[in-house]
């Protein structure tokens, strides 16, 4: 009797070690959301699509945190830069007339080159402070999401869909990617059953994208970046050169913010420009960290279950709790949940042993 | 007090072990009223170890205690954290500096124990709103500046100080506690200028006469023949000598200090030494400097010939670490170094390790270990990224992929060579002993199968078994793979018995280079002959 109790004990453990008692909770509370949400009167079908929607909007935004995590430059608070590039590639793709399936591919074309110059800069900046990484970046997104909001204004844009009805001149804030690439991605192979709807074509993009840095992290050269993460001493007496591979990872990491700004356009169906870029960072920041991973250690396995919890918090909180209280104050909620999240997230962050 | 005849401070039987390593072995010493004495030994020989004891540090109590007893004026006391011994009146300043850059001198001198006067406001909220009395605080550092005999400052901003006055300043601050009945100087004239070094050493005396007893630990014998009343030598834990100044030299004392048994048999390698001298000079070091702090290096020539075990010995901070930390590119160096007729550039790591160089550093955790990676990793990284090995080539080398299984079996084969005690090759290599982690370091050295491989301290902070074990497999490397090794240790006894030269440095040259049959006196002495 006193035998099982202890297995059931140490099983227990087992489980809040490896998966972490902080997660363990906020699993739960997901769980408890979902469990509620019948009873209040929401549609669970429903709800479980929004939230693997939302997974997948987001997945590419969080998978962008890892290769700056693994090279030991912190957590990327610069993503709107990497964002910047994407909404660059989006904007011009439409500009040149590409419509359909063929505007999302040129926008990835036409952003890449951006992303690549945008991330070489601002990986040469980050390598001047060493040790401050995170505080620059910060400053880096902020700084460059207002330099953007007046480019948005002075840039020659013509495309009457894009541009402000009156004047003739300056991009909205808002652009509909109707007829564009909305969906493109969750249209392929999309799976219906009543109302479950799943975006498979997001998700495959999502897995292979993950699969890619997954590999990438099994090369020589991801092995020689983690290690930089790990103890950059270390990795300067093994003759790596660390400057150069941090400037890989930020390259990388800011190429795939430009992407996942990209499919999350795709999916959410609008582009959003000026002050958009600056609301991106944080949720993708806490994610990853709810996900499990510490400022210098991160994996796949933290991108997806944190991204599942942070956007299953955000999405189900609102819902279940308009339902209870009859009230139209789903904003309100949203942002309440969505920032408390990141408030927690920010507070578990941790560093490994130097 | 209440004992008249009794000595200040008598310590008896004093024995430690650090986890059955024992550094400490029946150490009695006696020190009376207004005596100096000089504690000498060389690093290791548990100076340190003695005086956190007397301190009460903290560290001796979490690593278990300590064994005998420490009387104070014939009572036996017992301290549990530095706050009792200095309520006792036991006063130190330690090796490095604890002050307040921004503060002035008097302000640092006073920190917390500041004469203050009650205000309105203090009277409400208590005595931690009460404003300093500068004026008296004034007058309380001016006494205990005075009582140095030297010239400080008082208003000055610490960090706009020479050296030599912090170090006063620290003085200062014991001396101006009024229990002040015994002051510990540790290495205290280590970063003096000579000038410096005689007014501290005129002002240990003024001390001395106003009946304040002073232990003066350092490595200059010089200052020690200058000052102190008796000298104690310690070695290996144990007090191998205690003798009144004018009895002794400082021959006498250096070899007290290093000897073992000075004429113990000629080291086990050196009897192929004579065939090895030779061998072609494979390693030519010209003009060599590094800026490393703490281990400046300043003119340093030196031939190494191929296949042979070099040690390098010295004092700490004389520059031993400095030479094969600047020849690896980790610290800013310059020279020439030359290796098998090639030119190595310096200050870049990654051409040494071209040229086959390995190194194992002194700082394990910093720079030679990750630790938060497992056993694999740690071993195997250098030879992966240097060599491209354990790579799985794909897509005509586009991919170079980690090849898991090989990287396994040579992280197994070296664990079982070298007796490495983990869990498994997938263990963090964080959660070994530090005897492991050495090993773990050689590991990665050896793998990178190099023909020069520098190891610096290579048995520094680890038991004897362990050491023993590393040094046999250092000897075992060189021998059977014929590579050219280079020691760098602070023990000599380390060095004799495993190399066939040994150079010592000393000021940042290398004062001579000796067979290691030499005797431990030479070694010594050269060791002394240009401290700074």
């Amino acid at each position: 009797m006193n035998e099982t109790k202890n297995k059931e004990k140490s099983w227990l453990r087992n489980l809040v070690e490896s998966f972490g008692l902080p997660r363990l909770i906020i699993t739960a509370f997901l769980l408890i959301l979902l469990i509620l949400a019948p009873f209040v009167g929401a549609d669970l079908p429903t709800q479980i699509s929004n939230i693997i929607a939302r997974f997948s909007w987001n997945g590419i935004l969080v998978l962008a945190m890892v290769p700056m995590v693994h090279s030991g430059c912190g957590l990327n608070f610069g993503l709107p830069l990497g964002i910047i590039s994407g909404l660059l590639g989006a904007t011009l793709s439409i500009e040149f007339g590409f419509t359909g399936a063929m505007s999302f591919v040129m926008a990835i074309v036409i952003a890449t080159p951006f992303a690549l110059i945008f991330g070489t800069g601002y990986g040469w900046l980050l390598n001047k402070i060493k040790g401050g990484e995170m505080m620059i970046a910060t400053y880096v997104g902020f700084s460059s999401v207002s330099l953007m909001c007046m480019m948005w204004l002075i840039l020659p844009y013509k495309s009457p869909n894009m541009v402000w009805g009156l004047a003739g001149k300056g991009l909205r804030t808002t652009i509909s990617l109707e007829g564009y690439y909305s969906q493109v991605l969750a249209n392929i192979l999309r799976i219906k059953i009543g109302n479950l709807v799943i975006p498979t074509g997001t998700l495959l993009f999502f897995a292979l994208l993950a699969a890619a840095i997954w590999a990438f992290l099994h090369t020589k050269t991801g092995t020689a970046m983690t290690a930089v993460g790990s103890n950059p001493v270390f990795a300067r007496a093994a003759g790596i050169n660390v400057d150069r591979i941090r400037l890989l990872s930020v390259v990388m990491s800011t190429w795939l913010a430009a992407i996942g700004i990209l499919v999350y356009e795709q999916g959410f169906g609008f582009v959003q420009l000026y002050m958009a870029p600056f609301y991106m960072a944080l949720p993708a920041v806490s994610a990853i960290l709810i996900g499990g991973a510490s400022v210098n250690k991160a994996t796949i396995m933290n991108v997806i279950i944190g991204t599942i919890l942070f956007q299953g918090i955000v999405t189900m909180t609102p819902t279940v709790m308009n339902n209870m209280i009859h009230m139209d104050m789903s904003e309100v909620i949203r942002i309440i949940a969505s920032n408390g999240m990141i408030l927690y997230a920010l507070t578990r962050k941790t560093e490994g042993s130097k | 007090m209440n004992n008249g005849n009794a000595p200040l401070l008598e310590m008896r039987n004093i024995k430690k072990d650090f986890f059955g390593n024992q550094v400490l072995t029946d150490i009695n010493l006696t020190v009376h009223e207004g005596e100096v004495v000089g504690l000498v030994g060389e690093n290791g020989a548990g100076k340190s170890t003695l005086m956190r004891i007397l301190f009460g540090a903290d560290m001796i109590r979490e690593t278990g205690g300590y064994g005998g007893e420490v009387l104070l004026n014939g009572q036996k006391v017992q301290f549990n954290s530095p706050f009792d011994a200095i309520e006792a009146g036991i006063g130190m300043v330690h090796q490095e500096f604890s002050l307040i850059p921004g503060f002035s001198t008097t302000e640092n001198i006073l920190l917390n124990r500041e004469p203050v006067k009650k205000n309105l406001v203090s009277e409400v909220f208590g005595d931690r709103m009460n404003t300093l009395n500068r004026t008296m605080m004034d007058e309380r550092a001016a006494n205990a500046i005075e009582m140095m005999g030297v010239k400080v400052d008082r208003k000055m901003i610490i960090s706009d100080m020479p050296v030599g006055h912090k170090q006063f300043t620290e003085i200062a601050r014991e001396l101006s506690k009024e229990q002040l009945k015994l002051l510990i100087l540790d290495e205290p004239t280590a970063v003096l200028t000579e000038k410096e070094a005689d007014a501290l050493l005129e002002s240990i005396r003024g001390m001395a006469k106003r009946g304040i007893a002073i232990i003066f630990i350092t490595h200059r014998l010089q200052e020690i023949m200058a000052v102190c009343d008796k000298v104690v030598v310690m070695r290996d834990g144990y007090v191998v000598s205690e003798e009144a100044s004018s009895n002794t030299s400082t021959a006498i004392i250096t070899r007290q200090m290093v000897g073992r048994d000075v004429d113990q048999p000629a080291s086990a390698a050196s009897s192929d030494a004579e065939e090895k001298k030779d061998a072609p000079v494979i390693l030519s070091v010209k003009r060599l400097w590094v800026d490393m702090p703490g281990e400046t290096v300043r003119d340093v020539s030196l031939d190494v010939r191929e296949g042979e075990i070099l040690g390098i010995g010295g004092l700490a901070g004389q520059g031993k670490l400095g030479i094969p930390n600047g020849i690896m590119g980790l610290y800013p160096a310059g020279g020439t170094v030359v290796f098998e007729g090639k030119e190595i550039p310096l200050n870049s790591p990654r051409s040494c390790l071209d040229a086959s160089f390995a190194f194992v550093s002194e700082d394990r955790r910093g720079v030679g270990l990750l630790l938060d990676e497992s056993l694999e990793w740690n071993i195997a990284f250098p030879a992966m990224q240097i060599q491209n090995r354990f790579l799985k080539n794909y897509l005509g080398g586009l991919v170079k992929w980690r090849d898991e299984k090989a990287i396994k079996e040579v992280t197994d084969k070296y664990i079982s060579e070298l007796a490495i005690r983990c869990t498994s090759s997938k263990q963090k290599a964080k959660e070994l002993s530090g005897g492991n982690q050495q090993k773990v370091c050689l590991a990665k050295a050896f793998a990178l199968n190099p023909r020069m491989l520098f190891v610096s301290e290579p048995t520094r902070g680890i038991d004897v078994g362990a050491k023993a074990l590393v040094l046999e497999a250092l000897r075992r490397f060189n021998r059977e793979n014929g590579v050219t090794v280079v020691i760098v240790s602070s023990e000599l006894e380390e060095l004799r018995s495993s190399c066939d030269r040994i150079a010592i440095v000393s000021g940042g040259r290398v004062a001579g280079v000796l067979p290691a049959s030499s005797s431990v006196e030479e070694l010594g002495e050269l060791m002394l002959s240009q401290v700074i």
